[in-house]
């Protein structure tokens, strides 16, 4: 097991800069997940890891050593596609097999381990069918099994459950994070899925056009993103935009809104804050007033309910508000109501103009 | 439902009658027709239309076996087929993984090209064309000694090697073209996945590829291996004295000495071996596979 160390890796194809001076360390033993929209460069960010191409410049270590010169098949690297790539001309017990016995293994040694990693997947029955008979989460798990059979230094994963449908990728979520707290292997997990990012992973890198745009735990990403991209992308975000009063912001029409976390900025500059919309109060009327929320009127324009909240769309000058409203049993707002929204500048997170 | 689906199949065969009624039609015409006018020739004493008296025997049959001359012919025929095979194993086989798995774009065409072009090239022109690098003081001769420091005599005309290079030219194709299918339906992910096991790229080749690729591998064999065998067209104007083979043999009772129920015993004893042949091996390739 090892850490992996990405240091200022860049990588262009043609004119593209896929990668543009990535700098990730992945801590031992830890579930990172990559996230980023599709083209973001995750896929080519693994593939450097992996060893299938090459930095044009920087520097990536595994377990201390450096692996620039170093060929995919030396790495000792785990990898999940995203089409699982079981070879069709073998049994399931043969693919997984499959690393150990071109390394040398004794068979004995080899049959012990394959059926441990099949009973550590759940398929130790399946052993003697092929992949074409297996359902397509069947086939994850042993996609999966055969990656960690050999004991891989890191697992890397790509996009590894999105070809399965929600309740089975919720199951292989909860699956792939027990085995991987099981063995304690160092995991790179890449998703366009912010929820699965979030449920998962111990820490985030977020990619967008070949940059990291933000990295650190889940919690630290949501409560406190640094950009307006990465306040939007991983999880929702109401974003208002005017300019910076050193602890908050003014917007175009005066109002002043006040922001209790984020970047610290000199006055006058460009700026945003983020607000989460489960942290808005919402009600019909102006009392309850409490000493230095943040206060804005608007009128309710839609309300979507889910069940356990609702989420309402709230209009105020030009901009469409959401806020998300547990189901406590109150009484709901009707569209077209008056309403006043408020939250505290502690849940407000002041953003410089990206 | 069973039954629905049985009447569902066999009004979808029903409608699809005209459609399959010109391919029987043509079957019948240019195949079976044909081919069951020489089985019966095969069985005739004279050939009926030289209007001489004729009668069925079994002689052109037992001529096979009575004279050992034609039976040293068919097992040199045989290994002519077998030793084109293989090299067309050995070249098409590289040629259509760079092809399917290296090239990619307008190189790939360029090169895809090159490899169908003797499909395109007339037989004739293509083995004269041959004769004229292969011969003493022919190109590949005069090429040779202008570039080595030392004289050499390159005169493969009229030799077993000529007809070696003749058919291989004029078959591997075939080769590349069933070998270049089945690689290209190989997921490039199941070669990465290989590597990231930690198997080498000869490692990776054997265990994943080759046998992926089977399918093609023995399509390609019985593509050309079949006409290799019968062929006589190379080995006529290749090998000359050295050129006979089993298909000369054959060719000669037909335009030579006329004796066509002969010719026409020959060629269904050899169409006989090589279905045995075929029958034999296909379980063990398939096995292979
Ligand atoms: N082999 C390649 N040749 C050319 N462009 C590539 C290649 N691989 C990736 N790219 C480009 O690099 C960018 C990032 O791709 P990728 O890493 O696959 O994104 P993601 O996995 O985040 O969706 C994309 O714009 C893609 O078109
Ligand atoms: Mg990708």
């Amino acid at each position: 097991m090892a850490g992996v160390q990405v240091s200022n890796v860049s990588r262009s194809f043609g004119a593209h800069k896929a990668l543009d001076d990535v700098s990730i360390d992945f801590a031992d033993g830890g579930f990172y997940a990559l996230l980023g929209p599709s083209g973001s460069g995750k896929t080519t960010l693994l593939r450097q890891i992996a060893g299938f191409d090459f930095p044009d410049s920087g520097r990536i270590a595994i377990g201390g050593e450096s692996v620039e010169r170093v060929p995919v098949e030396k790495r000792r690297i785990g990898m999940v596609f995203q089409n699982y790539a079981l070879f069709p001309n073998m049994s399931v017990a043969d693919n997984v097999a499959f690393g150990l016995s071109v390394r040398g293994e004794a068979k004995p040694v080899i049959a012990t381990e394959v059926q441990r990693a099949l009973d550590l997947v759940q398929l130790g029955k399946l052993g003697g069918r092929r992949p074409h008979q297996l359902s397509g989460g069947q086939r994850q798990r042993v996609a999966l099994a055969r990656a960690i059979v050999t004991k891989p230094r890191v697992l890397l994963l790509d996009e590894p459950l999105g070809a399965l449908d929600k309740a089975l990728r919720v199951d292989m979520q909860i699956e792939l994070k027990r085995i991987q707290r099981e063995i304690g292997i160092t995991t790179i997990f890449v998703t366009h899925d912010q929820e699965e990012a979030l449920t998962m992973s111990d820490r985030i890198g977020i990619l967008r056009d070949g940059r990291v745009v933000q990295e650190g735990p889940p919690e630290e990403i949501y409560d406190r993103p640094k950009s307006e991209f990465a306040a939007t992308f991983l999880g929702d975000a109401n974003i208002f935009r005017g300019d910076s009063t050193g602890n908050g912001i003014r917007l175009p029409d005066g109002t002043a809104i006040a922001a209790g976390v984020g970047a610290t900025l000199a006055a006058g500059a460009k700026a945003s804050c983020a607000v989460r919309p489960e942290r808005i109060r919402i009600a019909t009327d102006g009392g309850a007033s409490d000493g230095n929320a943040n206060t804005l009127k608007g009128q309710v324009s839609k309300r979507i309910f889910a069940g356990n909240n609702s989420t309402y769309f709230v209009e105020r000058a030009g901009q469409t508000l959401k806020v998300i409203v547990q189901n406590t049993g109150a009484d709901r707002l009707a569209e077209g109501q008056d309403v006043v929204l408020r939250w505290s500048p502690e849940s407000t997170v002041l953003i410089a103009a990206g | 439902m069973a039954v629905e689906g049985a009447v569902a199949s066999r009004s979808g065969l029903r409608s699809a009658l005209p459609l399959l009624a010109p391919a029987y039609l043509w079957l019948t015409v240019a195949i079976f027709l044909p081919l069951s006018a020489m089985v019966f020739f095969s069985f005739m004493t004279e050939l009926p239309l030289s209007g001489k008296p004729w009668a069925f025997t079994l002689g052109n049959y037992a001529a096979f076996f009575s004279q050992s001359l034609y039976l040293t012919l068919l097992l040199a025929s045989l290994r002519l087929g077998l030793e084109v095979t293989l090299w067309c194993v050995v070249i098409g086989y590289p040629a259509a993984y760079v092809l399917a798995k290296v090239l990619k774009g307008r190189s790939r065409e360029a090169i895809f090209l090159l490899v169908i072009l003797p499909f395109w090239s007339n037989g004739l022109v293509r083995i004269f064309s041959w004769a004229m690098v292969l011969r003493q003081g022919g190109i590949l001769d005069t090429a040779l000694n202008a570039v080595l420091p030392f004289k050499i005599n390159i005169d493969l005309m009229y030799s077993y090697p000529a007809v070696i290079i003749g058919l291989v030219h004029s078959y591997v194709p075939y080769m590349v073209l069933t070998c270049y299918l089945t690689l290209q339906a190989i997921d490039d992910s199941l070669i990465e996945a290989g590597r990231s096991l930690g198997a080498s790229r000869l490692q990776v080749l054997k265990r994943v590829i080759i046998p992926l690729s089977m399918p093609g591998l023995v399509a390609g064999a019985a593509l050309i291996f079949v006409p290799v065998v019968g062929s006589f067209m190379e080995p006529r104007i290749l090998g000359g004295r050295t050129g006979t083979f089993y298909g000369t043999v054959i060719e000669d009772q037909f335009v030579a000495v006329f004796n066509w129920p002969l010719g026409a015993a020959l060629s269904f004893i050899l169409l006989a071996v090589v279905l045995v042949i075929l029958a034999v091996a296909s379980p063990v390739l398939r096995r292979a596979a």
